[in-house]
């Protein structure tokens, strides 16, 4: 019962963490709705486990084909006006955010 | 306690493309905020990254340059985490698959002795804008010039022992990146960072101990000073039972102190997977044989040419090589000096190494041609000018005035040889001093100095003491 109480807590925490991860809010309530659904997807992730993989090539994209190059020249204007319409706000050329402070503790 | 410290080092070199790594837009260095940020580097919907051709080029020479094995096939991969100067909330990078592969470098120790480091891989990904966080009252200010920039990251093995070590290895890529013409090496501008993996193990241990991530340090000596003052912090903790925490840490250089950064720490999971927007980079031998065929002399080539070649030191040579420019500039004075190249190195790591220094200036910035500073050591090696002078030549030719053969015209430098002359002026100098002339004939020889050196304050330092010395124990004997 306690083995399964810790294991349960833990699975908590992951889904809080992967929460976190993907910016997105979610109270404890919702916890459980969460836990089952991702259960689910891995659950049936995990099919492919049993697939035999030994000799088959990581697949990096679904076309067999491979990159084309650009010549290396600048071809783009200054359009930073236009882009910049869309911003909430703007100062002095510059994106405003919310403050970001890069906390460093001892 | 005996402590073996474990150094692993990140370096970033900025491409020198004049295009972003995906896009077509610029990377000049200092245009006004967001000007150089186009749709691709904004991460607009429906854009599209296109790989940019010269990118892979300068890759594949530096991993031909530390005998690296290129990939035939390599993919890139979205490195995700959020923060407001990555628009795209994720940077393109190459993960499983990189570019470069196991290469090796060799650095110079203090004692003359060299050691290979090893290059675990080098791989090319997009660089992220810059945040300002000062003058925005509560706001941060974000520059998306620089986001797109192409940069080669090199990963070193955990080979180096010690922060003179890493500085080592630093500064051989860091000379080696300039060599190849794939990056200016401007640290002040960010083109060549560093981030240093620091960790401690007892002495003869095998399994390496946790180590802690200094990031960003932007000059040979705060990389130094940041090993070194983080070293002493985890030896403390290990003194005192302790145990390193895994993180990453800022180096403060002001309180000359390391901080952990925990903010980070909290989103340390990229979740990397393959781009699905870019398809695997695919590199031909044909292509990696015609790099081949490109590559400059390397820094270590050079070296021992000009050990062979000049018949220099190996300390001469390895300052000389250790720059570009440098090692340019050095041959063409041996070369206006009628192959003087002992005297040159004198003079090229001496005087105007010095010159420079003081100004805080590199050589490609010596106000002094290699070719003017050539043909005055021709001057001297020739005995037309002595050795006092030509510091007074090298004076003018630091303050512009260029041709040392139109400096000592105008400026009366010539040197007297004509022995008539000389022969009269030492005449005057003995009749002047009687009574020295009385001390050294009876038995004072070190007043020969005496004499020669109001010889040459009266000539300007024109004559040639050798030839003084003979004329005045001939006139005295």
């Amino acid at each position: 019962m306690s083995t399964s109480n810790q294991t349960e807590e833990k699975i908590e925490d992951i889904v809080a963490k992967i929460a976190e991860l993907s910016r997105l809010s979610i109270n404890s309530e919702e916890i459980p709705a969460y836990q089952q659904q991702l259960g689910h997807i891995i659950q049936f992730v995990k099919q492919l486990d049993d697939v035999g993989t030994e000799n088959v090539e990581p697949m990096a994209h679904p076309q067999d084909q491979s990159q084309r190059l650009r010549a290396d020249s600048v071809t783009e204007s200054d359009q930073h006006k236009y882009f910049q319409e869309n911003a909430p706000l703007v100062e002095a050329g510059l994106y405003l955010v919310p403050k970001v402070i890069e906390k460093a503790e001892e | 306690m005996e402590w073996e410290v474990v150094i692993g080092l990140e370096i970033h070199a900025q491409l020198s493309t004049k295009s972003k790594i995906f896009s077509g837009a610029s990377t000049a260095f200092g245009a006004m905020p967001n000007t150089q940020a186009c749709a691709v580097d904004l991460g607009f919907p429906g854009v599209l990254p296109v790989l940019n051709s010269e990118a892979v080029t300068m890759a594949v020479k530096f991993g031909l340059s530390v005998d690296a094995p290129i990939s035939k096939r390599s993919v890139f991969a979205r490195k995700n985490y959020f923060y407001p100067d990555l628009p795209k909330g994720y940077q393109i990078s190459q993960f499983e698959l990189p570019v470069v592969g196991k290469g090796s470098i060799d650095i110079e120790l203090e004692d003359g002795e060299s050691k290979t480091i090893g290059i675990t891989r080098a791989h090319l990904e997009e660089d992220a804008g810059k945040s300002l966080h000062e003058d925005f009252q509560g706001k941060t200010g974000i520059d998306l010039n620089r986001a797109g920039t192409p940069l080669l990251e090199i990963v070193s093995e955990p080979d180096m022992r010690s922060a003179k070590e890493a500085i080592a290895y630093m500064k051989k890529i860091h000379s080696l990146v300039q060599y190849l013409e794939i990056c200016d090496g401007n640290m002040q501008e960010g083109s060549f960072r560093c981030d240093a993996n620091v960790s401690l193990r007892k002495k003869g241990a095998e399994k390496l101990g946790t180590r802690a991530e200094l990031k960003n340090i932007n000059s040979f000596r705060f990389v130094e000073r940041a090993i070194n003052v983080e070293i002493e912090r985890q030896a403390e903790i290990l003194e005192s039972g302790g145990k390193v925490v895994q993180e990453t840490r800022l180096y403060d250089d002001a309180l000359n102190k390391t901080f952990s950064m925990r903010s980070k720490e909290e989103a340390n999971d990229y979740r990397y997977f393959p781009d699905p927007d870019l398809l695997p980079l695919e590199i031909d031998d044909a292509f990696i044989e015609a790099q081949k065929k490109t590559l400059p002399e390397l820094p270590d080539q050079k070296k021992r040419r000009f050990i062979d070649q000049y018949a220099l030191s190996l300390y001469d040579a390895s300052i000389l090589t250790s720059n570009k420019d440098l090692a340019a500039y050095y041959e063409q004075v041996v070369d206006a000096s009628g192959k003087q190249s002992k005297l040159s190195v004198n003079w090229v790591n001496g005087e105007l190494a010095a010159s420079l220094n003081k100004e805080n200036m590199q050589i490609a910035q010596s106000p002094i041609k290699a070719t003017d500073l050539g043909v005055m050591v021709g001057l001297i090696s020739a005995g037309e000018i002595t050795g006092k002078i030509a510091k007074t030549v090298f004076e003018y030719m630091w303050n512009g005035e260029g041709d040392p053969l139109a400096i000592i015209d105008k400026h009366g430098l010539k040197p007297i040889t004509d022995s008539a002359e000389l022969e009269k002026l030492v005449d005057d100098i003995i009749a002047a001093n009687p009574k020295q002339v009385e001390q050294y004939q009876g038995g004072q020889q070190k007043l020969l100095g005496y004499f020669v050196g109001q010889a040459m304050k009266v000539t300007k330092g024109k004559a040639d003491p050798a030839q003084l010395n003979q004329l005045i124990k001939k006139k005295l004997k």
